[in-house]
C-alpha cells in the first residue's frame, strides 16, 4: 500500500512562500484569493498490507523525519 | 586543541573553516567524512556550511540522519565542544542538539551580504576573546536562516542565557532592519545548556585574515583554541 503524507507549516508559522504565491495569483487577476499556504506531499510505498499498521508506520516516519514537528504538522492517508 | 571538521556531501565551506581553525590553532584540523563513526581524540567537532544533501526535504534533515551524527551526539553528551555554522547550525537543530527551527528567510531571498552580530555573552568558551556587547561584522549567505521557536522555548533560551549572538546595527542596536532574515528576537546564534554546543548562521570563519577584508571573526576561533589548549 501507499502512504500519502501531507506536510504543512503549522498555523502561526510564517509562510512567505504561500504569501508570495497568493500575491502572484492576485497579480494574475484571480479575484478573491485569501490566505495561501504551501506545503509538500510525500508518497511512500509500503510492503505492509494492514492499513492500521501502515498508518502507524507512516506516522512514525513523519514524526522522525518527514516533518519537523517544531514548525510543521502532518496528515497521513493510506491508499490501497 | 584537536579539531575535526565533518564533511557531508554538498558541504562547501569546510576549507574556509580549516583555514580559520589553523590560523588560530597553529595546526590543521582533521577532516572527517560523514561515513566515519570515530571522533575519539577530538576536542572540538565543527560542522561547516554548505548545502548538505542538496538541502533535500529540509535544510540539514538528511545530514542529521547520517552515520557520523551518532558520534557527534555522543561527543556532545560527554561534554565535548561542537560548533555548527550556517548549514552546520541547521544540522544541529535538525539533529535535536539545539532547539527551534530555521525557516525560509522572511522576504524569500537568499541573503549574501555582511551582517553585524552583537555578542550577548562573552563568557563562553567560544566568545571569551570578544567583549560583552561587542559588535562584529560577519558575512552571511543563506536562504533558510530565519530562527523560529515556540515562545516558551525562546523565553527559556533567554532565561538560561543561551542566546549568544543577535543581529544588530553596526552600533549595536537590535532593530528589525538589522534582522534581514526575520529571525525571532534577532537571534543569530544559540548554545546548548552547558554552552558547549554553539550554532550560528553567519560565517565568522570568512573574516579571519586582513586579506579577507578583516579579522572580525578571528576572536571566536582564538577563544575556542585558548579554551581547549592542551
Amino acid at each position: 500500500m501507499k502512504a500519502v503524507v501531507t506536510v504543512m507549516l503549522k498555523n502561526g508559522v510564517l509562510d512567505p512562500q504561500g504569501k508570495a504565491i497568493g500575491q502572484a495569483l492576485s497579480g494574475l487577476g484571480f479575484d478573491g484569493v485569501g490566505e495561501v499556504r504551501a506545503g509538500k506531499v510525500i508518497e511512500v510505498e509500503l510492503a505492509e498490507t494492514d492499513p492500521a499498521k501502515a498508518q502507524a508506520a507512516a506516522e512514525e516516519m513523519a514524526r522522525k523525519l518527514l516533518a519537523n514537528t517544531v514548525i510543521e504538522s502532518f496528515k497521513v492517508e493510506i491508499a490501497a | 586543541m584537536k579539531a575535526g571538521i565533518v564533511v557531508f556531501p554538498g558541504i562547501n565551506r569546510e576549507r574556509d573553516m580549516a583555514i580559520a581553525l589553523e590560523r588560530s590553532a597553529g595546526h590543521a584540523p582533521r577532516m572527517v567524512w560523514h561515513r566515519e563513526s570515530d571522533l575519539s581524540g577530538l576536542d572540538l567537532v565543527v560542522i561547516p556550511g554548505g548545502f548538505s544533501y542538496g538541502d533535500y526535504l529540509r535544510c540539514g534533515a538528511m545530514a542529521a540522519q547520517s552515520p557520523i551524527m551518532g558520534a557527534i551526539r555522543a561527543h556532545a553528551a560527554r561534554g565535548g565542544h561542537v560548533l555548527g555554522v550556517c548549514n552546520g547550525f541547521q544540522i544541529l537543530i535538525e539533529a535535536g542538539l539545539l532547539p527551534g527551527a530555521l525557516l525560509r528567510n522572511q522576504g524569500l531571498r537568499f541573503l549574501a551580504m555582511d551582517c553585524h552580530l552583537k555578542v550577548e555573552r562573552a563568557d563562553t568558551d567560544f566568545t571569551r576573546h570578544y567583549q560583552q556587547g561587542e559588535v562584529f561584522r560577519a558575512p552571511m549567505a543563506h536562504g533558510d536562516g530565519n530562527y523560529f521557536a515556540a515562545p516558551e522555548t525562546l523565553d527559556r533560551l533567554e532565561g538560561e542565557g543561551r542566546v549568544i549572538f543577535r543581529y544588530a546595527t553596526p552600533t549595536g542596536e537590535i532593530t528589525p532592519e538589522a534582522n534581514r532574515n526575520g529571525s525571532q528576537r534577532n537571534i543569530a546564534g544559540i548554545a546548548s545548556e552547558n554552552l558547549r554546543v554553539l550554532g550560528l548562521m553567519p560565517h565568522p570563519e570568512d573574516l579571519v585574515d586582513p586579506l579577507m577584508g578583516g579579522e572580525d571573526g578571528k576572536p571566536l576561533f582564538d577563544s575556542i583554541c585558548a579554551a581547549l589548549a592542551a
